[in-house]
């Protein structure tokens, strides 16, 4: 029966709970939205891999490291296999057509990339063909290529068209894992170099580590580093995890003010489901004031609100969750150039329950008080 | 309890309010007994007391100085939670606007105080439809206190203040919202409660028609009680 006066209450003006209902719900779906946008940005942080290592010139990224250097790094002690390649830059017919991707030693580097999924022979097919090019399933999609299609980078740091032939489109073990790069040999991109610009020939962006352990990181990071220390180029080894958040850690101040503009989106709804709550129970004051008089206690009524102000804002919360996915599906296909996985995270949907039940219950804290409060003869005598 | 004593004593109570620096005194040593069984009309102009010393003997208000005593039980001494549960069990209201909440239907709202009783559902159910053929409704059981007109919402928030079969029925001017035929209707309900099964009734009222219905009369005037001048019930 409390159950039924407390849903009752909850809808008995129907347009102020309808509206309030709206509030939490778009409040949620802004949080949810927001923190699934925090979320892709540090995407390429979760999908890294403990056991893989980034070795780079310590003064910059974009500045390179001898070829030379593979060898001496396969030896160092706790590396288990090595890659290499470089940042291409390219874009594909015109500039807005912009997406990651990578000149790359590709038999080693799909070895140590095992999350790359192919089809039949595919793989095999792109590990043949020298001018191959692998492009993950998003990317694919979004220019519409098939296997076999030419596809003409136009060169930035590598001026010039690059024309490469699709020969495998990869996908995903699982949904952390970018499906939106595009990669092809290294040693095209460098035979090209070698006639064209000479001076640049023989140099590599960054090396890629194999570990066995991820507690070998630091210590196999060390040894590299030593190797090459008051060389020429001094190298940084870093976790792949490490070398991902330098990148985020540049846009650290516009996560931080998302982060902050999920909360207040929380704290603003907070203050409308109060109001919503103060109106309600002072209008209702009476009728705790009656229920006070038949013997109810002030706990009772207390959760009689507190009731009241659950079914609102986890009403609203419930609806808010359910309209993220679709509204994240469609934000994805707007954005999916600049986050390449997009994808709602089971931590955000635990955030916005959190978010709505603790919305129900601060809100209700305030009128809880007030109801439990109020002199029952103070509280009939507004009747009438 | 003595047999012989009555259900309701007050002695030298006294009540104030204080509104702002200034405090007033609203009832001055009332020593009052009711009897079991008697039907009471407190009476008096508008400021003397009546709802305050009804509110007292309900265990809505707390006594500032003196006693109540009801069934033996000093009201005065309990809590606040011990007072909630009295009232539950001993007393049974009916106010002028009835009271009703709005979101239950009449089967509902009589239901409500057996909520509190550890009655089960079946017996819940058995009890307020007794209730409400007491007050024949027994037609309106559905129906939302804003479909009964003002007379049924009163004979449904009479079926709630008997529903648990209290010791005592306060009333607090239960025809002062009601036309004459609706009024009429309350009160013979009032009056057959309790002539045929004794309940107690103490009814606040300035409706000289009402206060002729009771068995005895309490003239209250600036918070003493005093006799009752000749046009009282005229």
């Amino acid at each position: 029966m409390l159950l039924k006066i407390l849903y009752r209450n909850a809808f008995r003006h129907k347009l102020r709970t309808a509206l309030t209902v709206f509030g939490v719900l778009v409040a949620i779906l802004a949080f949810s939205l927001l923190r699934t946008v925090i979320d892709a940005w540090y995407a390429g942080v979760e999908a890294s891999s403990s056991t893989r290592l980034i070795t780079r010139n310590s003064i910059s990224l974009i500045f390179s490291l001898p070829l030379s250097y593979r060898e001496k790094i396969r030896q160092a002690d706790g590396v288990t296999g090595v890659s290499y390649g470089n940042w291409f830059g390219g874009y594909y017919i015109e500039p807005k057509n912009f997406f990651a991707n990578f000149a790359l030693e590709s038999k080693s580097y799909l070895d140590l990339y095992p999350e790359y999924v192919f089809q039949g022979q595919e793989k095999a097919a792109f590990l043949r063909d020298r001018k191959g090019a692998v492009a993950g399933r998003k990317l694919a999609e979004r220019f519409g290529w098939k296997v076999g299609d030419t596809i003409t980078l136009k060169g930035t740091i590598f001026p010039g068209d690059w024309p490469l032939v699709l020969r495998a489109i990869y996908r995903g073990k699982d949904k952390t894992v970018d499906e939106t790069q595009l990669f092809f040999h290294w040693d095209y991109l460098n035979e090209v170099i070698r006639k064209t610009r000479p001076a640049r020939a023989d140099q590599v962006g960054f090396y890629i580590l194999g570990v066995n352990h991820a507690r070998d990181a630091a210590r196999t990071a060390a040894t590299v580093d030593a190797l090459f220390r008051n060389s020429l180029a001094e190298t940084l080894t870093e976790t792949e995890k490490a070398f991902q958040l330098s990148f985020v850690s540049m846009s650290e101040v516009i996560i931080t003010v998302i982060q902050l503009v999920s909360i207040v989106v929380i704290v603003i709804i907070l203050a409308v489901v109060a109001n919503t709550m103060a109106m309600s129970v002072r209008e209702r004051l009476w009728e705790y004031a009656v229920f006070k008089t038949l013997g109810f206690s002030g706990g009772q009524i207390a959760l009689l609100i507190l009731g009241e102000s659950l079914v609102i804002t986890t009403l609203g919360g419930a609806l808010g969750i359910l309209l993220t996915f679709p509204v994240v599906n469609v934000f994805a296909q707007a954005v999916g150039q600049f986050f390449p996985t997009f994808n709602v995270d089971r931590m955000t949907i635990y955030l916005a329950c959190v978010a709505s039940v603790l919305v129900g219950v601060i809100a209700a804290i305030f009128p809880m008080r007030q109801a439990i409060r109020v002199h029952i003869a103070e509280g009939l005598r507004r009747v009438g | 309890m003595n047999a012989n004593a009555p259900l309701v004593a007050l002695r030298q109570v006294s009540k104030s309010y204080r509104r702002g620096s200034q405090l007033i005194r609203v009832l001055e040593n009332i020593t009052l007994d009711i009897a079991e069984g008697a039907f009471l009309a407190l009476m008096g102009p508008s400021g003397s007391g009546k709802s305050t010393l009804l509110n007292l003997i309900a265990g809505l208000d707390q006594a500032d100085e003196g006693s109540i005593l009801v069934g033996g039980v000093d009201i005065t001494a309990l809590s606040e939670t011990e007072l909630a549960r009295w009232r539950a069990s001993n007393v049974g209201f009916i106010f002028q606007f009835y009271n009703l909440i709005p979101v239950l239907t009449a089967f509902e709202n009589v239901e409500l105080p057996l909520l509190l009783s550890g009655l089960s559902k079946r017996q819940r159910r058995e009890h307020v439809a007794t209730a409400l053929s007491l007050v024949r409704l027994e037609d309106r059981l559905d129906h939302y206190p804003r479909q009964l007109s003002g007379g049924q919402q009163q004979r449904v928030a009479i079926a709630r203040a008997l529903v648990t079969d209290p010791a005592i029925l306060v009333a607090d001017e239960p025809t002062g919202d009601l036309d004459r035929t609706s009024a009429e209707e309350v009160l013979a309900l009032m009056e057959r409660f309790n002539s045929a099964i004794g309940k107690t009734i103490i009814m606040v009222t300035h409706d000289p028609r009402a206060g002729k219905r009771a068995h005895s009369i309490e003239y209250l005037d600036k918070g003493v009680l005093s006799d009752a001048p000749q046009d009282t019930l005229s």
